[in-house]
């Protein structure tokens, strides 16, 4: 199953690729082999056990400003 | 209480159901949706939407996105085969996978041979971590999914080779979205106007392998995430895909979803699998529509293994009629079992006990929607 709520990574083992993200305030041990790049403090989508996406912080904004105007416009 | 999350506020859904019902007006013929991805279905039935969308002039119809219902039941069996069959087989799976019936029973309620049992994960990882701390046992993860989680188990074939983990395989039920797209397309029996494209598969693939569904087929697609608000804006970008006669791929999830996918997850996939014909349970084989470890990894592949027949088909349990819902022609509660014969307490079929399958959903959920 997939799960669309974004976790916080909050812990790297640059050595291991693995490391503890924060998803919904548990701390839960993470996979990371799969992404490169990874930052303490980046948004990334897990799926079982492994990191598949990092979050767009620019992307997410564009997407909230389109539903807040699509609400104001109503 | 207001909803906080700005995906789910009220205000910004009734508006969007508002611009879906008038593009949809706008149309002349009747609007058919496949969301492929099962937990799609999960947002569009535990958010009521299945209705709302409906009185709006948009039929929302389940596609073939539940791994653990696509599977047929030979590779099931292939596995109780197995844990039932040979003595010190740790199966280890995720839970949805041991609760499928079949002929021959279920994972959960088989008997495993001496020293032999099942063993419920949550990562390939984990698998990789039973066979280091049982040398004596032999540990086979039945990995089951599509692209979401198959760079996943392949990582798994590949650190088992690099780390020489002689008791450690995989029986693999790795399925690719794209090919049963265009066998859905080819037949046209589920007669739908649009695709809404899965989020976490096409964080994998990204946009260019749905490029054909537009190009040879002419029908638009859109990927989707999974809040409320998110599948909105999939269906509203379809109907002006139908609308504006352009069909492409459109992508509203792009705080997710690249253009390119992920290239390294796509790396280590092609590094370690390679695409065979597979028959996926209802929409029967379909061209390179599955995926097998190469020869390299032949050692950690339990169907060579173990020499596994999965071949025979015995077939459904009598009754069953998951294979037409997951071609999209039967909605669950048109089968005569559902909520009867067939109910999550006693299934008669994968697709009412997955948490992605389209019984289940309709099940849980069955009332919601005004």
């Amino acid at each position: 199953m997939c799960l669309g709520i974004p976790s916080k990574v909050i812990e790297i083992d640059e050595v291991q690729r693995t490391g503890r993200i924060d998803y919904l305030g548990t701390k839960v041990k993470t996979n990371f082999a799969l992404l490169e790049d990874l930052r303490v403090g980046d948004w990334v989508i897990v799926h079982a056990g492994f990191a598949i996406s990092r979050l767009s912080e620019e992307d997410a904004k564009e997407t909230l400003d389109l539903l807040r105007e699509i609400a104001e416009k109503s | 209480m207001a909803e906080a999350n700005p995906f789910r506020r009220k205000k910004v859904i009734d508006a969007l159901i508002a611009d879906i019902r008038e593009k949809k007006n706008a149309l002349p013929s009747p609007c058919r949706i496949m969301e492929v991805c099962g937990t799609h279905t999960m947002t569009i039935h535990r958010y009521g939407l299945q209705t709302i969308l409906a009185a709006a002039g948009v039929d929302m119809v389940s596609g073939p996105g539940c791994p653990v219902c696509i599977t047929p039941a030979e590779v099931h069996e292939a596995a109780i085969g197995l844990v039932t069959g040979r003595e010190n087989i740790v199966l280890a799976t995720f839970g949805d996978m041991t609760r499928v019936p079949t002929r021959r029973g279920s994972l959960q309620s088989c008997v495993p041979a001496r020293g032999s049992e099942v063993k419920i994960v949550y990562s390939p990882d984990e698998a990789l971590g039973l066979a280091r701390r049982h040398p004596d046992k032999e540990v086979v993860f039945f990995g089951v999914g599509f692209e979401t989680t198959i760079p996943s188990i392949a990582l798994a074939a590949r650190v088992a080779a690099e780390d020489k983990l002689g008791n450690f395989a995989i029986l693999p039920a790795l399925w690719v979205i794209p090919p049963p797209l265009r066998a859905i397309l080819e037949s046209g029996e589920a007669r739908i106007s649009g695709f809404l494209y899965p989020g976490h598969v096409s964080a994998i693939i990204g946009e260019r392998p749905y490029e054909f569904v537009a190009r040879e087929f002419g029908y638009p697609g859109v990927i989707a995430g999974f809040e409320p608000a998110d599948i909105l804006l999939g269906i509203r970008s379809i109907l002006d895909q139908i609308g504006d006669k352009k069909p492409a791929v459109g992508n509203e999830y792009r705080r997710v979803v690249r253009p390119e996918g992920n290239p390294l997850a796509r790396k280590v996939m092609e590094d370690i699998l390679e695409p065979k014909d597979a028959c996926w349970r209802g929409l029967g084989v379909i061209p390179q529509s599955g995926l097998r470890l190469k020869a390299a990894f032949a050692a950690y592949d339990a169907e060579s293994k173990y020499g596994l027949d999965i071949e025979a088909r015995s077939g459904d349990l009598p009754g069953c009629r998951c294979g037409a819902v997951l071609r999209g022609i039967l909605s669950p509660a048109e089968c005569p079992l559902f909520g009867k014969a067939c109910s999550p307490e006693s299934p008669q079929g994968p697709c009412m006990v997955s948490f992605e399958g389209a019984c289940l959903i309709r099940y849980k959920y069955k009332g919601l929607g005004s």
